[in-house]
């Protein structure tokens, strides 16, 4: 168990490290550009990405609530658990895909015709939208894997071959569901939040 | 197969109250983005995404059930983060940086330091 929880673990600094180097591009860029940057929070839909933000908190409670289950041998509410995660996950990918939508609709989306209202950040509002798409399409990669993980999760669920002496799936899972969400955690003030609102 | 009955379970009650601050918080960092506070912004907004994601971590993802060793990797994980973003930071931060040799010389004899 420990092992298993160890080794859970490398994999996620591994993971932090993989979006590291995109925060840290982030972080040079808007270090470079601060005015176009600011200048793009107002194409960001913060309803829409708090709704997100909340939709992916009410999965990490469902899916520590599954894990909790799963420690209880409660199978049934292990899979009604494992479940309602993966509606929050669902639920969290078709607003993202309104939301790339609207940016195609807006011409916002970097390389296929980009036009942004202010000609003077024409080109360094484009790397935004270019770290932009990058971040969150990396993290709705990563929600896709989760995906297929807890559909893994279920089906075992239902064979019956979780229980108090045996979850440790469940929990490294858990765990790799939790980190998806903790990037979107970050990915959320720093795209929609910062910079100017109007 | 192993037995994991050493491992605490946690309290609903718990784990709702984490779900109920996060909820929280991500309602006060949105509205705390309609106002126009300068800097302050990025680092309100830093401040409460960093005590989400302790919370996540410590909470959700059970940290603080872990062995020494366990926390010991996700303190280094850290460390390897912050080194990745400091030191590319410094380094792009600094570049426009030109080196003059007696910059207090040369301004004296030009009359400006470019």
């Amino acid at each position: 168990m420990d092992a298993s929880t160890l080794g859970m673990w490398t994999f996620l600094i591994t993971e932090v490290l993989f979006f590291g180097g995109m925060f840290a591009a982030y972080a040079v860029y808007r270090n470079m550009y601060p005015d176009a940057f600011a200048s793009t929070s107002k194409f960001m839909d913060v309803i829409l990405g708090g709704t997100n933000t909340a939709v992916l908190i009410c999965s990490s409670l469902t899916m520590v609530l599954a894990v909790r289950a799963a420690q209880l041998s409660k199978r049934r509410d292990l899979i009604l658990f494992l479940i309602l995660t993966m509606i929050f996950g669902t639920i969290f990918l078709v607003i993202k895909g309104f939301e790339y939508h609207a940016k195609w609709v807006e011409h916002l989306v970097p390389g296929f015709d980009f036009q942004y209202d202010e000609p003077r950040y024409q080109h360094n509002a484009q790397i935004l939208f270019f770290l932009y798409f990058c971040m969150t399409g990396m993290h709705a990669l990563h929600m896709i894997v989760g995906l297929g993980l807890l559909t893994y999760l279920l089906v075992q669920a239902k064979r019956r071959i979780f229980n108090a002496n045996y979850f440790a799936p469940v929990e490294m899972i858990g765990l790799y569901w939790h980190f998806v969400d903790i990037v979107w955690i970050f990915l959320f003030p720093l795209l929609y939040l910062i910079g100017h609102r109007r | 197969m192993s037995t994991q009955h050493h491992v605490p379970i946690p309290k609903v009650g718990t784990l709702v109250a984490v779900w109920a601050t996060l909820i929280v918080l991500t309602g006060l960092t949105s509205y705390v983005s309609y106002f126009e506070l300068g800097e302050w912004n990025i680092v309100v907004a830093l401040i409460i995404a960093v005590t989400k994601a302790s919370l996540v971590a410590w909470i959700f993802m059970a940290v603080r059930h872990t062995t020494s060793l366990t926390k010991l990797f996700c303190v280094a994980g850290l460390a390897w983060l912050s080194i990745l973003i400091l030191l590319t930071y410094s380094d792009y931060s600094t570049r426009d940086w030109t080196y003059q040799a007696k910059p207090w010389a040369t301004n004296k004899a030009a009359g400006t330091s470019r």
